[in-house]
């Protein structure tokens, strides 16, 4: 992809986050889609482009009421709206399409008009997996972090501070669903959902949804928002069963996705004022700073503890609160994007001075799928 | 058996063989006769090199712990809390497990501590593979 030839204009999330028993959860992507083209000045009519997950893109293209000349369905799990950005941005510069809008709504804890496709009995973690009685993502998505913590020294102070940090970043804003500081004791004193996971080392569960409108970079100086460009993009998968990994202290999806978005970016780690990563349970980040390169292998634990991403740290990661604190529908990656682009229009709650360039990188199904996108407000730095 | 949080595998032609076996108390897998790595879950041809020229062998049931967690949400057909682990095959390949005829705690459940397999009855068409501590 050519940098910075494609722009976010319009951006936002549901009215409402937490708890949205009103809505069900195709309404709640029309609420947030609706406020994305607010925020830009655009009308259904005006938007070509559709992606989205889980609700199949006819779904939305209807109940939106728009005439779509391209859309795209990707469902890899919760970063499948870093895989539309890179998409809809490939597309929009082959020029099938010149306004996409990709929408997320999830009914994550009312579970109103919720859908999420099952796994059969005959499907290889049907056969392989379920019999041994995992219960979602709070028993899957945490086998690997004993073995992570025998081969690389993690500690279980060091696993509990990675939610003591995000609460900080939480505290600065009023749309986080938890404030409230909190320390390595609480973490540690919260209820044990899967050993070594405590409450508060596993993320929320709520509902909410939001959206993003892209456009190229030409027609982008046309609208009201300060533009975000994307400036290089990044995806993978790897494997839907955990137990297959082809590591437990590194994955291989984050490795192959973060290494294309640096490289077609053009960007050092140095270059790096803002980071997002996908944070459904405390060992994420852990992963995500070391299979992007910012430290080595086992040192993120570390790094975290000295406070390198904390308020006032040189790395300011997971400026929300994270899938911890801020919110957590069940497919966070849209909430990550978000704050990228809150931060790089210079607007987050919890905002990075001078910030220029926010990487934003997100995980899928488990371990099994990673998209990562690079964000900036400077298109003349490339 | 209508537990969502343990239900009854259903075997496919491709996994058939594997069920097969585990009714004789055997673990199954399968290795490439081109480049000769063993894997799994079951398919019929090699992950590592696309060869269909693949076969069925039986597995020595030795394996160790790589890694787990133990889940302390209610699940009824569990006793409490117990562990969902990942065990490494003496043959290289992993597969999941609950490891069992043990304590599920932390102590008692060690990283790489060798294991030996064991089978749990849940239908007449399916012995689940467990894994259990090596009796030496
Ligand atoms: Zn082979």
């Amino acid at each position: 992809m050519k940098r910075n030839s494609i722009a976010i204009v319009g951006a936002a999330e549901t009215t409402k986050l937490g708890k949205i028993p009103e809505l069900s959860q195709i309404s709640l992507h029309a609420d947030a889609a609706l406020n994305a083209m607010t925020d830009c000045g655009l009308k259904p009519s005006d938007i070509d482009g559709v992606a989205c997950s889980m609700e199949w893109p006819t779904h939305i293209a209807h109940y939106l009421g728009i005439t779509p000349k391209w859309v795209d369905g990707t469902s890899v799990g919760g970063c499948s709206f870093m895989l539309h950005v890179r998409h809809a941005a490939a597309a929009i510069n082959a020029g099938l399409c010149e306004t996409v809008l990709i929408t997320h709504g999830e009914s994550g804890k009312s579970l109103i008009g919720k859908f999420r496709p099952p796994v059969l009995p005959t499907h290889l973690q049907g056969q392989f997996e379920l019999p041994y009685g995992p219960m979602g993502p709070p028993t899957l998505f945490t086998i690997p972090v004993l073995r992570y913590m025998k081969d690389m020294g993690l500690t279980h102070e060091q696993l509990a501070n990675i939610a003591v940090v995000q609460r900080e970043w939480a505290a600065a804003h009023p749309r986080a669903s938890f404030r409230d500081p909190i320390t390595v004791e609480d973490v540690l004193n919260s209820r044990m959902i899967a050993y070594p996971f405590h409450l508060l080392e596993c993320c929320l569960v709520t509902d909410g949804g939001g959206a993003l409108i892209l456009t190229s970079a030409e027609r982008a100086k046309d609208f009201q928002t300060k533009p975000v460009y994307i400036r290089g993009t990044g995806e993978s998968v790897e494997t839907p069963m955990i137990s297959q990994m082809e590591s437990f202290t590194s994955s291989r999806a984050f490795r192959v996705s973060g290494r294309q978005a640096f490289e077609s970016a053009g960007i050092q780690h140095s270059d790096v004022d803002h980071l997002m990563i996908y944070d459904a349970f405390a060992h994420l980040p852990i992963f995500g700073l070391e299979d992007l390169g910012f430290v080595k292998p086992g040192e993120a634990g570390d790094f975290i503890w000295e406070r390198n991403t904390a308020p006032g740290g040189k790395l300011p990661m997971n400026t929300n609160g994270g899938g911890l604190s801020y919110m957590h529908s069940g497919m966070y990656g849209m909430y990550a994007l978000q704050e990228s682009v809150r931060q790089m229009r210079g607007t987050s709650p919890a905002q990075v001075e001078g910030a220029t360039l926010s990487v934003c990188h997100g995980v899928g199904g488990m371990f099994g799928a990673s998209g990562t996108i690079v964000m900036t407000n400077d298109p003349s730095s490339s | 058996m209508s537990n969502p949080f343990k239900p009854l595998p259903e075997a496919t032609p491709e996994t058939k063989p594997f069920w097969e076996a585990t009714q004789k108390d055997e673990l199954h897998i399968q290795q490439c006769n081109d480049c000769a790595s063993h894997y799994f879950p079951p398919r019929p041809f090699c992950p590592s090199c696309g060869s269909r020229n693949v076969a069925w062998k039986k597995a020595s049931g030795k394996a160790t712990l790589f890694s787990y967690v133990i889940n302390h949400l209610k699940n009824p057909s569990y006793d409490g809390p117990y562990s969902i682990a990942v065990v490494q095959l003496e043959e290289g390949p992993r597969m999941m497990s609950n490891i069992v005829n043990c304590d599920q705690t932390p102590e008692a459940l060690i990283l790489d501590m060798p294991l030996e397999v064991t089978f749990e009855r849940m239908s007449d068409d399916i012995n689940l593979p467990q894994f259990q501590p090596a009796k030496q």
